[in-house]
Parts: structure tokens; sequence; C-alpha cells
């Protein structure tokens, strides 16, 4: 048996049992044991080849790129090859942009209707669960001056090098925090990057309350990988720490950043900046999709409400990996083996015996995975000033320019949250749907009303979650609620609404 | 900005940007060809005119739109690059040439 992939929107069949989303370490392990237990499964990722963040491009990777970038990324290829043997199928390529569940028809089950974009052309599907692993992106890292050209995130460089040999030349500097800093700049140095400087943002006083989960990390992989890493950042570059504050400053481009720390200020010439201050669910479908999310303080983040099974509130959607909080890539693709053995006892392929049985094992090594995620949590959580920008000039929505003094000073109009400064402002109404500024905009808002982030919620995410082109949706197959879709989508193209809210 | 390391192998690919001729290597992302082939502005804002490049290279971020063979809106980082593509700077909102923006 082989995957049979999906190339084009025609090429999907009406109905599947299982629709994964995201072929990270979560949604490939998911997929792999729903299909090895006799389930339909369609996998989606919008990529053009499976992995994920941590595995991107390994199917292509040469040699030369899998022994720079160290054991931990040649492991993908064990968790590929076992997805790519079952009987599954596989859309790369593919962005899903709407789930939501229909109305059966009588005698029909209950599940779900799916949009799903490939080719430039856009389907909607039904399927009768879906498991969302969508994964995490790098938190949002408002500085003034963060968004010239030659400011980019830390694993973009990592993306640019797994995917097309591209390494950052001329003046490099990495900043901020997080137990992917050290191995982003390890691997970048690896690889032949001149970067002068790490600016190290990580707040003194988080050292103390880690030291609560010392001896878990110590007995982590984590541990003994976190001190290797450091020891070869620091052999061959700068680490400057002690950091109050960081800017980036040029006109129209980045040539210098600005870094405050104790002992004074220096500003340091650059061509190309790398901001990281770790990771946070990518949660954009969940929210679209209706899934409760509440607010995680030690991870600074919502986190979408999830049991021991992955099931969210909502009854046929599930969420495994870093997508339902942040566990790292081994402790994805357990909890996305979780997931998918969850689906196929739901689905009637196992007995609650056999799931209960199969999971044990699996279970045991996601708790020795997550050891030492206390620990990293605690020690690598961002400072507030690099999370809830001080300086109003500093932009927190990128793509409609709105600004932190725009946003404080809208407070005395008496918002009380997102939703409320979105009406006033426009920020989050742009491409990238408060992907890159909800987080800020909620602990701006928190922090201005004395409040806990929970209190004042995040941004109403609607369908489609991504743009979708009117030239696309007119290849839509024309059933019933096909034409409802899109005749939602005909009247208000960017921010159709959510297909629950049109009856 | 970036360089190609030596040891990557990978088929030319000829381009266009805003009419210039450009290499690639076949399997690059739109975005990868550009940065390795100096471009750092992709695009200007619709609300300022500021400069943009990418930012985050895996789809979330809206940075690296550009225009490909006349559409606009083309996320530069989740598009593979082709054999005589045309990119061009996407400069301010994108519009479709029915005039239907999305
Ligand atoms: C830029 C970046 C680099 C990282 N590098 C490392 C590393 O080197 N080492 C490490 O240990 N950890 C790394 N991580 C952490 C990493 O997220 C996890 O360790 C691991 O990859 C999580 O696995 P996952 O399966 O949950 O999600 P991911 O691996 O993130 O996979 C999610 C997938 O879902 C796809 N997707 C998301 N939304 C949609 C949609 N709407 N439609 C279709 N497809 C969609 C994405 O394209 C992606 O391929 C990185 C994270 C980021 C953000
Ligand atoms: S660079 Fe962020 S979406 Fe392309």
């Amino acid at each position: 048996m082989s995957v049979h992939h999906v190339n084009t929107a025609s090429d999907l069949q009406e109905t599947y049992d299982l629709l994964v989303v995201g072929a990270g370490p979560a949604g490939l392990s998911a997929a792999a044991v729903a299909a090895e237990c006799g389930l339909s499964v369609l996998l989606c990722d919008e990529n053009g080849s499976p992995g994920g963040q941590i595995y991107r491009g390994i199917t292509e990777a040469s040699a030369a790129t899998k022994a720079r970038l160290g054991k931990d990324y040649a492991a993908g290829e064990a968790i590929i090859t076992r997805f790519l043997a079952t009987s599954a199928c596989y859309a790369a390529r593919a962005s899903v942009w709407s789930i939501a569940p229909y109305e059966p028809e009588v005698g029909e089950a209950s599940g779900l209707e799916v949009g799903v974009s490939l080719a430039g052309a856009a389907r909607l599907i039904r399927v009768r669960r879906a498991i969302l692993a969508t994964g995490a992106l790098e938190r949002p890292f408002p500085i003034p001056g963060w968004t010239l050209p030659g400011i980019m995130t830390a694993g973009s460089a990592q993306i640019a090098l797994k995917t097309a040999g591209l390494v950052p030349s001329g003046r490099t500097v990495i900043a901020g925090t997080g137990p992917l800093l050290y191995l982003l700049a390890a691997q970048l140095i690896g690889a032949g990057a001149s970067v002068n400087a790490v600016v190290d943002t990580t707040p003194n006083g988080n050292r103390r309350r880690a030291l609560a989960h010392s001896f878990d990390f110590a007995r982590s992989a984590y541990g003994l990988k976190g001190a290797r890493l450091l020891a070869q950042v620091h052999r061959y570059t700068r680490v400057i720490r002690n950091v109050m504050a960081l800017e980036a400053a040029g006109d129209g481009r980045l040539s210098e950043v600005v870094v405050t720390y104790r002992g004074g200020t220096e500003r340091l010439p650059a061509d190309l900046l790398l901001l990281h201050q770790g990771i946070v669910p990518n949660l954009n479908l969940s929210l679209a999709s209706g899934c409760a999310s509440g607010w995680n303080d030690r991870q600074a983040t919502f986190t979408p409400t999830i049991d021991e099974w992955c099931q969210t509130s909502v009854p046929d959607i599930a969420i495994a990996g870093d997508a339902g909080g942040i566990i790292g890539a081994e402790g994805s693709a357990l909890h996305g083996a979780l997931a998918g053995m969850a689906a196929a006892w739901r689905l009637g392929r196992l007995s609650e015996a056999e799931r209960d049985k199969r999971a044990a094992p699996v279970r045991a090594r996601l708790r020795m995975a997550l050891r030492g995620r206390l620990f990293l949590d605690e020690l690598f959580r961002p400072g507030d000033d690099f999370r809830i920008p001080t300086r109003p000039e500093t932009i927190v929505c990128r793509c409609e320019e709105v600004t932190a003094g725009a946003i404080r000073a809208t407070m005395p109009l008496g918002v009380r949250g997102p939703n409320q400064m979105k009406a006033y402002l426009r920020c989050g109404m742009g491409p990238c749907q408060g992907r890159l500024c909800g987080l800020t905009v909620t602990e701006i808002i928190a922090q201005e009303r004395g409040v806990a982030p929970g209190e004042v919620g995040y941004y109403n995410v609607r369908t489609p979650i991504k743009p979708v082109a009117l030239k696309e949706l007119a290849a839509l197959p024309q059933s019933d609620s096909a034409i409802k879709a899109v005749a939602g989508f005909v009247e208000k193209p960017v921010s159709a609404s959510h297909p629950r809210t049109q009856e | 900005m970036f360089r190609r390391l030596p040891d990557h192998k990978g088929d030319l690919v000829t381009f266009t940007f805003d009419g210039t001729p450009l290499m690639a290597s076949k399997g690059d992302t739109v975005a990868a060809a550009l940065l390795a082939a100096g471009v750092t502005r992709f695009r200007t804002t619709p609300v300022s005119g500021a400069d943009r490049g990418p930012y985050c290279m895996m789809g979330v971020c809206f940075e690296c739109l550009v225009t490909i063979d006349g559409r606009g809106n083309r996320q530069a980082c989740l598009t593979t690059i082709e054999e005589g593509m045309r990119v061009e700077t996407q400069h301010g909102a994108a519009t479709y040439p029915t005039g239907i923006s999305a």
C-alpha cells in the first residue's frame, strides 16, 4: 500500500471518514494510525512536502543538509515513511480554510463540511471527523521597527536553510528567547552564517521560578541538549544578556539593532535581524471552527480546551500536537497517535478496550517526552515588555499599521476586548487575520484594564481563515451547501460570516 | 542578506522580478528565490506605502505578497517558483483584472 497523492481539487473525493489538517509530526502520526485502523483519511497541508515545521523539506533534503541539521531532524524520516506506506490520501499545497458542522439530511450521519483550496480551485467536501494538527507559529515580537525589510523570524531563516539551502550572509543579529533560540543560532552558525551577536532577552527573574522544575529538566532529553547548544553558540559568537529593550532602526530597511542592557545602550550595525521569542499554538482554524479555548498563563497564550483524547468542545473535532498547546516535536507525534486512535474508536474501527491497550505505552512515552516542559515554559516565558509594547510608536498590527499608542489611546472610549478594538482601529482585519497581533492586542487591553487576558478574550476569528479568491470559489461544485457558502462569500469576500451564523 | 550553500543541488529555473531576469533553484519557493537573488522588498503597504519583505516564510504573516503572472496577493513563501514566472512587487492593495479584490 502507499498513499494516494491528491493533486487537484477535482481529485478530492466527496467524503472521507477523517480529515487531518497539517503534515507535521502530529498530523502524520494521526493520519497513519487512523488509516492503519481502516479509516478513509485525507491529510491536507499547505506545504509542498510532508514534515511540518521541524521536519520541513526532509523528503528532498540532501545528505549535507541532514548532517547539518542533526539527528533530531533526520528522525522525521521514520514518521513520514510510516505515513507514506498507508492507504491515506495526501493533498500537498492544500489549504483548509473552513470547517463547520453540517445539518444532516434524514438518515444521514452528522459530520463536518470542509473548505479546501488546492491548485487554484476551492472545494467543499464532507468528513465525519477532523483532527487539527496545525502546529505552532512564532510568537509576535513587537519592537519598534520590526516591520522593516531585513527583519525576519529566526524560524524563517531555518525554513530557508531547510528548503532552499540558504544561509544568512552579511551582518546578522539573532535576538530573543525560548528553547529554540539557541538551536536556531547553532544551526545557522553551523551552516556558515556570520552571526555577529545573540541578544538574549530571557528575563532574569525566570531562572528562580524555573528552578522548582529543574530536577525533571535535568533528567529530560532537553537538559543535555540545551547545555551543549549554549556552549556551542558561546564559542562562536557574542551573547548579550540582561537586556532591557530592543529596537530596530533603518531608512526603508534595517541598518542597526539598538540594544539596551544593564551597562548601557549599544547600536549594532546589521543587515539581518532574526527575532524569536518562543512559539504559540496556531489558533485560527480551531477558533474559526468554534473550538473553546482558554488563557494559559504559563505559556502566555490561549490554548484550545482538549481532553486526554485530544477532543475539543466541538463534537467531531480533535486537536493534536503543538496546535493544542506547545509540547514539542516528540510529544506532538505521540499526541497525534492518540488522536488517531480516538478517531478510530469513535468511528467504530477500534473497541474501547483495544484503544486503551494501544494508548497505554504511547501515554507512557508522552509523559517522558513532556518531562522538562514546565521548566522550559517557566525559564523562557518572554518578559512583559517584549510581549506588551510600552513605546507608543511600536506597530502592533502589521497589516493595518496600528500602533501600541493608538490602541492605548482608544481604551478610554470604553473598549473591553479585541473585537471592539478592531471595530475602532481595524487591527486584526488585514490578510493575516490577527495571527501576528492577536495576543499583543489582548495583552495590551488586559494591562490597560488591569484584568487577566482570559477575561479580555481574543478576536472572533471567522472563516475563511485564508483569503480565498473569487476565481477559486467559482470552481466549486454546485451542491446546495456550496451555493449557500458561495453566496455568503460573494457578498463579503474577505470576512465572510461563519457558516453557523448564516442560518 | 542570504547566500546559497554550495552543496545545495537543484536545476536552475529562470524567472523575472519586475522585468529583470533572475535565476532560482528548482523547488525554491518564490520567496526563497527572491531572497537568494538579493531582493528584500516584496511589497508596499496599502496604508502608508511602507516597504515590506517576508517575515515568517511559513504562510502566516502575509508580508510576502507579490503579483505572480498578473495575479496579485500571492503568498511568495507558499508558492513554488516555475520556469518563466513573472513576479512583480505588489504596490498597495492588490486588485484582480475584474476589479474585485480578494
Ligand atoms: C518556524 C518553526 C521552526 C521550528 N523548528 C523546530 C526545530 O528545529 N526543532 C524542534 O524541535 N521544534 C521546532 N519547532 C517547533 C515545532 O512546532 C514542533 O516541535 C513540531 O513541529 C510540532 O509538530 P506539529 O505536528 O504539532 O505541527 P507542525 O510541525 O507545525 O505542522 C503543522 C502543519 O500544519 C500545516 N497547516 C497549518 N494550518 C493549515 C491549514 N489551514 N491548511 C493546511 N495546512 C495547514 C502547516 O503548513 C504545517 O506543515 C519549530 C516551530 C516553528 C514555528
Ligand atoms: S513570509 Fe509570512 S506569509 Fe509569506
